[in-house]
């Protein structure tokens, strides 16, 4: 046991990702920022003593108390508080978790759907693949947040009212993650196409491995490459979709806001001086959307070259 | 081109220039919601008779001030104490050229009367209507009513000629989203006629030449309704010039737009009080948990209503400008008194023991509704409602929509727990028992039944000596104060904001008149 883990960690020491990694600063900072970013948002409990989804626990007459470094702010509220009283930064945090599910989930939910697509398609060829590499390109021609909002409204037309604050999260996941999938299939097609005639490809035909196991046992650990570099960049669309659509009022309801929804409910505060209430949910988006982005690049650069 | 004659073209284009800029002037009005139809006898709602108040006109009016006075009646004479005579103007036309007489008054009154009309409960009383001669209208009442002619001043004249050939003579069934001409188009004898009507997206009114009245500025040809349901929005449409008039402008928003040098705020005191409804009839609630209905219970009534923190809802939510309410009617209607207005005392405590004794010591859970483009800053009152109603441990679903869905299913007896707001056109107690206390009441959705105030309301109809009637008034008021049959929060105050050179008068009742409208 012991000895394989010291193995694992200096393969991965001595890898060129890994020392392509210490070598890019960029790449350094923006993982940190990640962590840094994910620990609060999934350990929020710990970070701080208020349930903004709570909304006994609030108080209205703390409401509009700007930051805590303002003239009129209070130590307790380190950025302030909303319109309901809920504190600014508990808010953001709990808010960045939903975000950050939504987007790693509909992001799972794109690559499962898109590489099995993708894989099989260009691993069978022929009618089969002809079909699935038209659809892609019939719904690449539709802009992703309209088929997002495409979906979120036929659910909102089947789902009752009743059930749909509870399914709001999974109808974001599948309406994000349906808008999502073409790039998955286009990129994992085409790297299967390159693997499917290499000599170890043929071998296992020749010694009679069946199909699937050749797809997704030989295949598949070999263009995962290009499909995690793809997948890192959707993350962070994924997160903007999602704030977009909370946005327009069509994502997870006010009462357990995400992002999106919190830059949009301090919107209407905006001309009044209440600067605060979208200011801080909107950098913070900036600055995960950013983060993610800068590593998806390093990533594309270190794993991909080609995709440049 | 010889240079003569390039500069009579410079002239001619000047001079078209120059008239334009002095002699037609559009005024943009937006508010955040619009008319929901534009039938005058379909919806008894403030947007929708704000927009119909242009177009169509009433035998009688109230004035700036407020009081009511002569519109297409010019006098009127009571015979006896049943029997009513209206004498109408003899000039007036309707915009498509037709004179008005008495048959189209006949045929309007006679149509508000149908049971798909939301304007039956004004005009209950009247028991007939005919037409003496071409201007004079005979007006009987099953009773002697003393305020008549309040009840009058909002039932628009429509033609009859214009109904028949268009399928009109009934009012548009809103309930049922019916489709009609009249609930698209408009045709009255109003300063404006409507000349472009896309719902929730603009409104266009022409000054209506045929008009027998004269403007007070001659300058306001045109009036354009861009309703712009997000409050930022609209005020930064007002504030870059897009937009001259705003009648609801959004409270938080007021310093700002006071301190635009083109810019100016009006606030008054609204005619209009806000009010939270519980139905007590329902054996089981819709949206509940517990199985039955924890609202036919009077001190769980009291517990919600003293769990209300209305002074930090006015505070925070409101930023000062509200009044907190202690009945559903404000200063000006006759029955009102300051001692009645007197709310009960916020007390978490006392609210959390009165739920406890009801039987609730854990709370249950309900879904309030609430409209979002309504009333004043509506969903955030709401959503402090949910917070504090949560500290007692009531579970409150908000259920935000826009208010025709809002509305509609209200109407349609869909709501446990809702936001309402009543206005009190006839400015009498009446106009509020009639349609939110009576048994069976066409807006009575928390079905509250009372025979000591049905029989009061019989009286408030009936009973010409004032003094009795007073009484009656203060009776009732009484009864459904201390039943808390609902749960009220305060009377609105409403800000306008404006161009500092575009003058209309603002209304207590939030409706603007055009026709004194003016360019400074």
């Amino acid at each position: 046991m012991d000895n394989k883990n010291i193995t694992l960690f200096t393969r991965i020491k001595d890898s060129d990702v890994y020392f392509s990694f210490i070598k890019s600063p960029t790449a350094i900072l923006s993982t940190l920022i990640l962590i840094i970013i994910f620990f609060c948002s999934f350990f929020v409990e710990l970070v701080t003593p208020y349930n903004p989804f709570d909304p006994s626990s609030l108080s209205l007459m703390d409401a509009f108390t700007p930051p805590a470094w303002t003239e009129e702010g209070l130590a307790k509220f380190i950025l302030g508080t909303d319109g309901q009283g809920r504190d600014m930064l508990a808010t953001i945090l709990y808010g960045s978790r939903i975000s950050l599910i939504v987007g790693f989930s509909a992001v799972i939910f794109a690559l499962v759907l898109g590489v099995g697509l993708g894989l099989s398609a260009g691993y069978f060829g022929g009618k089969y693949e002809m079909f699935v590499m038209r659809f892609t390109d019939v719904q690449l021609t539709v802009p992703s947040i309209l088929m997002a909002l495409l979906v979120d409204g036929i659910a909102r037309g089947i789902i009752s009212r009743e059930l749909h604050d509870e399914m709001a999260i999974y109808v974001l996941i599948f309406a994000i993650g349906i808008s999502e999938w073409p790039q998955f299939a286009r990129v994992s097609r085409a790297a299967t196409l390159v693997e499917k005639n290499k000599d170890y490809v043929s071998a296992s035909t020749i010694i009679g491995v069946s199909n699937i196991i050749i797809m997704f046992k030989h295949i598949l650990p070999n263009i995962m490459r290009p499909v995690l570099v793809i997948g890192t960049i959707g993350l962070a669309l994924a997160i903007i979709a999602e704030a977009t659509l909370s946005f327009l009022g069509v994502g997870v309801p006010p009462t357990t806001p995400s992002l999106g929804t919190l830059i949009r409910l301090g919107n209407d505060f905006l001309f009044s001086g209440e600067w605060w209430i979208t200011f801080f949910p909107a950098i913070f988006l900036v600055i995960l959307a950013f983060s993610i982005n800068l590593l998806g690049d390093w990533m594309r650069d270190t794993l991909n070259p080609k995709l440049n | 081109m010889k240079p003569k004659n390039l500069l009579r073209i410079l002239l001619a284009f000047l001079f078209v220039f120059a008239s334009t800029q002095t002699f037609a002037k559009t005024i943009k009005w937006s508010m955040q919601g619009d008319s929901l139809t534009l039938d005058p006898h379909a919806q008894n709602e403030g947007p929708t008779t704000q927009v119909s108040r242009q177009i169509y006109e009433a035998l009688v009016t109230r004035g700036l001030d407020m009081s009511i006075g002569p519109q297409l009646a010019t006098k009127w004479a009571t015979v006896d104490e049943n029997t009513w005579y209206f004498y109408l103007r003899e000039d007036v036309k309707f915009s498509n050229g037709q004179a008005m007489t008495s048959e189209d008054v006949v045929f309007s009154i006679l149509r508000a009367k149908q049971p798909t009309s939301d304007f039956k409960e004004y005009i209950s009383t009247i028991s007939g209507v005919k037409a003496i001669d071409d201007y004079t209208v005979q007006i009987k009442t099953s009773k002697p009513n003393p305020i008549l002619l309040n009840q009058l001043s909002n039932i628009f004249i429509m033609s009859k000629e214009w109904c028949n050939e268009n399928f009109a003579i009934v009012p548009q069934n809103w309930d049922a989203s019916q489709e009609t001409f009249s609930a698209t188009n408009a045709m009255g004898t109003g300063p404006f006629k409507i000349t472009l009507r896309e719902p929730n997206t603009k409104t266009v009114f022409k000054r209506n030449s045929r008009w027998w009245g004269s403007m007070k500025d001659n300058k306001v040809t045109e009036i354009q309704l861009l309703p712009i349901k997000n409050a930022a929005t609209r005020v930064a449409a007002l504030l870059s010039g897009e937009i001259d008039l705003v009648t609801d402008a959004p409270v938080q928003d007021l310093a700002r737009i006071t301190s635009s040098a083109g810019h100016k705020v009006e606030s008054t005191p609204q005619m209009r009080t806000i009010f939270l409804g519980m139905d007590q009839a329902a054996d089981k609630l819709r949206t509940g948990n517990t199985g039955d209905n924890p609202f036919k219970k009077k001190a769980v009534r009291q517990a919600l209503y003293q769990a209300i923190d209305i002074e930090a809802i006015k505070k925070k939510v409101m930023r000062g400008l509200s009044e907190p309410a202690g009945i559903i009617t404000f200063p000006g209607v006759n029955g009102y008194t300051k001692d009645l207005d007197k709310r009960l005392p916020y007390d978490v405590n006392a609210a959390k023991k009165l739920l406890a004794d009801a039987g609730y010591p854990n709370g249950f859970e309900v879904e309030l509704r609430c409209p979002n483009d309504r009333y004043v800053n509506d969903e955030a009152i709401c959503t402090a409602v949910v917070g504090m109603l949560g500290k007692i441990g009531v579970k409150v679903n908000l259920f935000a929509q826009t208010k025709s869905k809002h509305f509609k299913e209200l109407k349609d007896n869909q709501g446990d727990f809702y936001m309402l707001g009543w206005g009190v056109p006839t400015l009498d107690s009446h106009y509020v028992f009639h349609y939110l206390y009576e048994s069976g009441a066409s807006w009575n959705k928390v079905n509250f039944s009372n025979s000591d105030v049905d029989a009061a309301i019989r009286v408030m109809e009936g009973e010409v000596d004032l003094d009795k009637r007073n009484a009656a008034i203060a009776n009732a008021w009484k009864i459904v104060k201390d039943d808390i049959s609902y749960l009220p929060l305060h009377h609105q105050v409403i800000s306008w904001a404006s161009k500092s050179d575009v003058d209309v008068p603002i209304r207590p009742n939030n409706e603007p008149l055009f026709r004194f409208a003016s360019f400074n």
